[in-house]
């Protein structure tokens, strides 16, 4: 039997000696060609691997029993602490970065996380970025309820004293465990006046739906303390609507737009944004089609069945145009007239907020955004940046090449 | 078109592609099927460094007398350019998107003579 070539393999150059930056020099290049040095902007959605520091994190734990086991049994332990997912981001080592991540050089200090996301987000001209865990967007999954609660809190107390507290560009919506209302509630008073915690973030699989009555607590709280509610969308390969599907591309197209489906028709359809009225939510990764497509199915039923919906004052998509959502990723259309209309339906002007997921397989560019022909200059900056500062009260933090880069200008 | 000379013909691989940069634009230059082919360095999706990914063959499916699916396979005879950004590929024979003919990388007339490669720009 011949055995196949290893295309992928890790002594391929384009993965030796793996940098970010080098990896992003023509994002950087896009950056000075279009003059971002002018533009705030500001990333709603990226990512690290924070399971690379779970002994660091483990330090932040509570139970010293589910703490001996994350460190005691190295992948094992790890694999009873977080759930993992199935489905290859990295196309079999196709997305090179997978393979060269881990490998990537860094300075003692500081973090190795801010060290990797400064990188990126310099590359990229992001001046602030609202970071997000990986794997433990799927932590909502494990089926023992305290280990979700439990690592949760470990990982948002490193977040902050590691990450939140030692750079000012870098912001999080932290994780909130929905399953244990009790403990978000919890959860929000212990985090809410930290540094750099801009909101809190409902990850995707959920065990009651979000309108369930244990969660008005939870709401009325982050409407006292004026902190967005974040829906990080998941897809989950074990949904019983979804295991039908046998290509990664196919559960990740429908699932993710599939989670923020469900949760917006409850959210709306229960009539949230009238019980909670200052409470602001964010829709984050799953593109934009679902929006329109969710707006005009739910407009329909709504009118031939009002009274299902008696809460609402207006129509649903009155309701979900003014809502907030990230942009990523951009729908790659051949009818730009399509995306157009999305983003008048969705008043995205006001209503839409650029995210790369980097470091994530199908990651965006700000100039997904600012190439795009539809959109005046004031639009362009309000989507890159000026909508998420108004959302998340943010003090803008420039990046130093770009206040560098303005000095030089005007000299 | 002027005529840049690149490199000896000795230094190309046929695994990986070398990046020259001439007058800041990055050209990666490939030997292939016999050929020397360049592109810029430039994915028509959102930018990314695409001769600096992985050279890959197509992946196909091969059907039973009954159109089952019996296994996948990897085609060598069509190899493609794989962006490192986002995945997209490139047949590195034409330049076409392999998702869709119409999008294609900037193609560069390459010439090889007296072992030594020459680019038009």
């Amino acid at each position: 039997m011949t055995l196949t070539p290893n295309f992928g393999s890790d002594t391929d150059p384009a993965i030796q000696e793996f940098n970010t930056t080098t990896l992003l020099k023509n994002a950087k290049k896009q950056a000075l060609d279009r003059n971002y040095k002018d533009f705030f902007i500001c990333d709603v959605d990226s990512h690290h691997y924070e399971t690379e520091a779970l002994p660091e994190i483990l330090q932040y734990m509570d139970d010293p029993v589910m703490r001996h086991l994350g460190l005691s049994a190295g992948n094992v332990g790890r694999a009873g602490l977080i759930p993992q997912a199935i489905g290859s981001q990295d196309m079999a080592g196709r997305v090179t970065r997978y393979a060269g991540r881990n490998k990537e050089i860094v300075p003692e200090t500081p973090h190795r996380d801010i060290t990797l996301t400064r990188r990126w987000m310099d590359a990229m001209g992001v001046d602030m970025a609202c970071l997000f865990p990986t794997p433990m967007l799927l932590l909502a999954t494990h089926p023992q309820p305290e280990v979700e609660v439990t690592m949760a809190r470990a990982y948002n107390r490193w977040l902050c004293e590691r990450i939140l507290e030692e750079d000012k560009r870098i912001v999080s919506m932290v994780y909130l465990p929905m399953n244990e209302p009790h403990e978000a509630e919890k959860m929000i008073d212990e985090f809410a006046e930290r540094k750099g915690v801009v909101g809190f973030l409902s990850t995707g699989y959920l065990k009651r739906p979000v309108h369930d009555n244990v969660n008005m607590r939870i709401f009325a709280k982050l409407e006292e303390h004026g902190k967005p509610l974040g829906f990080h969308a998941a897809y989950h390969w074990a949904d019983s609507s979804l295991s039908q599907l046998n290509k990664f591309i196919s559960v990740h197209a429908l699932g993710f737009s599939f989670c923020n489906i469900i949760h917006m028709t409850n959210w709306v359809l229960n009539g949230m944004p009238e019980r909670f009225p200052k409470l602001k939510t964010l829709w984050i990764e799953s593109g934009l089609a679902w929006v329109p497509f969710l707006m005009q199915r739910l407009d329909n039923e709504y009118m031939m069945r009002t009274s299902d919906a008696p809460l609402l004052k207006k129509k649903p998509s009155d309701y979900m145009r003014e809502m907030f959502y990230s942009t990523q990723p951009m729908e790659l259309v051949d009818n730009r007239e399509a995306l157009e209309v999305t983003f008048k339906m969705m008043n995205a002007e006001s209503q839409l907020l650029y995210s790369s997921d980097y470091p994530h397989w199908d990651m965006d560019l700000p100039s997904t955004i600012y190439d795009l022909p539809f959109l005046d200059e004031q639009a362009k900056r309000n989507i890159l940046g000026g909508n998420a500062q108004k959302l998340f009260n943010l003090d803008p933090v420039m990046s130093e090449w770009k206040l560098d880069a303005r000095q030089a200008a005007a000299v | 078109m002027p005529q840049r000379l690149l490199c000896a013909a000795s230094d190309l691989s046929d695994t990986t592609a070398k990046i020259f940069e001439i007058d800041g634009v990055e050209i990666g230059v490939i030997r292939h099927k016999d050929q020397v082919v360049a592109y810029r360095n430039i994915c028509p999706h959102q930018g990314g460094p695409v001769c600096e990914g992985l050279k890959m063959p197509k992946v196909c499916v091969e059907f039973d007398e009954e159109k089952r699916p019996l296994r996948q396979t990897f085609d060598g005879a069509e190899l493609h350019f794989v962006c490192p950004w986002h995945g997209w590929e490139f047949r590195i024979e034409t330049g076409e998107a392999v998702g869709d003919p119409k999008i294609r990388l900037s193609r560069y007339k390459v010439t090889e003579r007296d072992e030594q490669i020459y680019v038009e720009v």
